[in-house]
């Protein structure tokens, strides 16, 4: 089986579990995305017509979450923390300096693919602010140097072993 | 599994915990795991094999006692001795501490958690078990007495008789609005329609709160015991508990906790072998503020877009699918159990008289002893800010505490005497929200911070109606002329009247709340917006950076 037949398999059993209702649109649209990396025009094409919805319901709720990405990641993905604490304890700054050092905007990936900038609001873990996710890593009380040392261990293909 | 079951069991696991002498807590909440948790229970089991005391140890894997600032954190319960808390752990430490305390019997007094005041002005009510227990046991919980008030609703309680406990504690709902809870489910049992359906919200989405997460990921079966009554008591079948995706260890606890639940029979078509019914299911958000409001939250439920619609009809007459839904806050579940054990009057004793109870507050920012605290309702924020919080890091001085999040409002040193309740702090503009409680110091900008909040709140408007999309993004425009050096004494005036539209017209919560940050610090720090304006200067030096550079 190729892997675009698996991965269309574990989304069919997605699907099937919540027996196709309307109501579980959120929980598959969030398994697709573990599965597919991304929500790509085709593939929410393909769950709008398994669930018999209308395609604009579901371009509307997948716009309306900011969970959900519709293009897809670069290999490696930077998230900032932009909750209020992070944001009190400097984040920004961290921030400009990821954008100003690799040349990528929030939001963007670079144009090699291999890094994505992202920010959330509030992961939650605000008595250690600021945060920042290195692909898996969640570095608290992050500052410029670690973090920007961290993504050019990440982008050298060293991965670091979560604490 | 039947009524009698629950007490034998949590006879035989208390009989099971106190062959142990020592019982050792590590802190395995999500700010300790990131600080090294794990490694730091593997050496505590690794030096208690190696002194070869594993039969006088117990190790639990706990959730957060709070103490964030100094994880991870262990707890050492010792039969017969004041129960220590070890800072900073890291696994060198651990067999130290095992050395010391284990095996000589003298606590190791350079590791120990040395701020006394943090826990004395609390009161745990909501958190008694957080930190105490293992939230991947069960038998932990019930050993602690858990579900043992689901079986007295059943053996020997009507719904109503429950509701009246519920009402006499006068608990009111803790998601922000402080609506009364008794009279929400009595609403919600008196509604025709069927089946009923309760919605525990866990859609945690101020930036600056971590307060239902950690109760979460401490003691999840609180809340499924607190869903279980509140449904016995409302005629409701089934519970979705929504909880937001960006939480992936509460998420992980939660679904270990229903299955549980279920394998027990504590959920199911006959919970405890009862002809009473209750299930549980998950619903997971999707990075949406506005999905906390609960005409969204019943939106985002059903699988569509988290858009508030107007009210009436109310969620308890006509909720999910059109049916009567009883929407609560995690934490005012997890209140419940203690209710009904041990009655309305008695919960009643603790907080004001007309808020009662304690609430959980998550404390950041610039403040020496950040973490999760309870606290009585009417403790002051000063209180709160230096006897809790420890005060101001590095020498600075205190300039405000935001209250609320996003919704909420910046409060001067002048307001630190002020009791924290629903009322007093609606009557200063600010609110009591999910519990957020951020301190800022004089290195930071009101109207910087004022303006982090309005693009928050632009951002996360559902654009449904037009005071909220239209106004915040006015206001916004405002920030940047003031913050880039081209505004105006007049732009003042327009934000105050821009805000007060907003609040007056906007269509639910978000917007209703969105101007508090603006207006409180319009009222209370007017001078930084005169000297922006006018001078065009930022004291802080965070705003006017691009004119600059």
């Amino acid at each position: 089986m190729s892997a675009s037949e698996t991965r269309r398999n574990m989304l069919e059993k997605v699907m099937k579990e919540h027996n196709y209702e309307e109501s579980a649109l959120l929980e598959i649209l969030h398994r697709a995305q573990e599965i597919y990396g991304y929500l790509g025009k085709d593939l929410l094409m393909d769950i709008s017509q398994s669930l018999n919805l209308p395609p604009s319901s579901v371009f509307g709720v997948v716009t309306f979450y900011s969970i959900f990405k519709l293009t897809e990641p670069g290999e490696h993905i930077v998230t900032g923390c932009l909750g209020t604490a992070c944001y009190v304890r400097g984040v920004e700054e961290i921030l400009q300096a990821i954008e100003h050092e690799f040349r990528v905007k929030r939001g963007e990936t670079t144009r090699d693919r291999k890094l994505s900038l992202f920010v959330t609001r509030c992961i939650g873990a605000c008595s250690m602010a600021p945060n920042v996710i290195v692909d898996e890593e969640v570095i608290g009380k992050a500052t410029k140097e670690i973090v920007l040392e961290r993504i050019k261990l990440a982008l050298g293909g060293i991965k670091i072993e979560s604490r | 599994m039947n009524l009698g079951d629950i007490q034998r069991i949590a006879e035989q696991e208390l009989d099971f915990q106190r062959a142990y002498t020592h019982r050792i807590n590590v802190c395995c909440s999500s700010g300790c795991v990131h600080l090294g948790a794990l490694k730091v229970l593997k050496a505590f089991e690794d030096a208690v094999k190696g002194f070869g005391v594993e039969k006088d140890c117990k190790l639990a894997k706990t959730g957060c006692f709070g103490t964030c600032s100094v994880g991870p954190a262990v707890i050492i319960d010792t039969i017969g001795r004041p129960a220590r808390l070890y800072e900073a752990v890291t696994p060198e430490k651990a067999r130290r501490i095992v050395q010391d305390h284990i095996i000589l019997g003298l606590p190791t007094k350079e590791m120990l958690f040395k701020n006394a005041a943090f826990f004395q002005k609390q009161q745990r009510l909501v958190l008694r078990n957080a930190g105490r227990i293992d939230p991947g046991r069960i038998q932990d919980y019930i050993a602690m007495g858990g579900y043992s008030a689901i079986v007295r609703c059943l053996a020997t309680m009507t719904p109503q008789g429950v509701i009246y406990e519920v009402s006499a504690s006068r608990l009111r709902g803790r998601g922000g609005a402080g609506f009364s809870t008794g009279q929400k489910w009595g609403l919600v049992a008196r509604a025709h329609g069927s089946p009923k359906y309760i919605v525990a919200n866990l859609d945690e989405g101020d930036p600056g709160v971590f307060a239902n997460r950690t109760l979460m990921e401490a003691d999840p079966h609180s809340i499924i015991e607190g869903m279980l009554i509140a449904g016995y008591a409302t005629g409701a079948s089934k519970g979705y508990l929504y909880i937001r995706s960006e939480y992936p260890l509460a998420i992980q606890t939660v679904q270990r906790a229903v299955a549980q639940a279920k394998s027990m029979s504590l959920l199911g078509t006959n919970v405890l072998e009862t002809p009473f019914k209750f299930d549980i299911e998950l619903r997971f958000g999707a990075g949406a503020f506005v999905a906390g409001e609960e005409t969204a939250i019943l939106a985002s439920v059903e699988g569509r877009r988290a858009m508030p619609r107007p009210r009436p009809p109310y969620p308890a007459s006509s909720g999910l699918w059109g049916k009567p839904t009883l929407i609560q806050n995690v934490e005012t579940l997890a209140n419940i159990p203690q209710i009904v054990s041990n009655g309305g009057f008695w919960f009643a004793k603790f907080g004001t008289q007309r808020c009662t109870g304690t609430k959980c507050f998550s404390l950041t920012g610039k403040i020496n002893n950040p973490g999760l605290i309870e606290v009585p309702m009417g403790t002051t924020l000063r209180e709160v800010v230096f006897d809790i919080g420890g005060g101001i890091p590095d020498g600075r001085k205190f300039k405000a505490v935001l209250v609320g999040g996003p919704s909420g409002g910046c409060l001067p040193e002048a307001l630190l005497d002020l009791p924290i309740d629903y009322d007093s702090l609606t009557k200063v503009g600010a609110i009591m929200g999910s519990g957020g409680i951020v301190v800022i110091d004089d290195t930071d900008c009101m109207v910087d911070t004022a303006k982090f909040f309005t693009e928050f709140c632009v951002e996360e408007s559902c654009g449904k109606c037009t005071p909220c999309r239209a106004g915040l993004i006015r206001v916004k425009e405002v920030f940047d002329r003031i913050t880039n050096g081209d505004s105006r004494m007049e732009d003042i005036a327009t934000l105050e009247k821009t805000g007060g539209y907003i609040r007056e017209a906007s269509l639910c919560g978000l917007g209703q709340t969105a101007p508090n940050p603006i207006l409180t610090t319009l009222r209370y720090f007017k001078d930084e917006y005169v000297q922006h304006i006018q001078n065009k200067t930022c004291r802080a030096g965070k705003c006017f950076r691009e004119a600059s550079q």
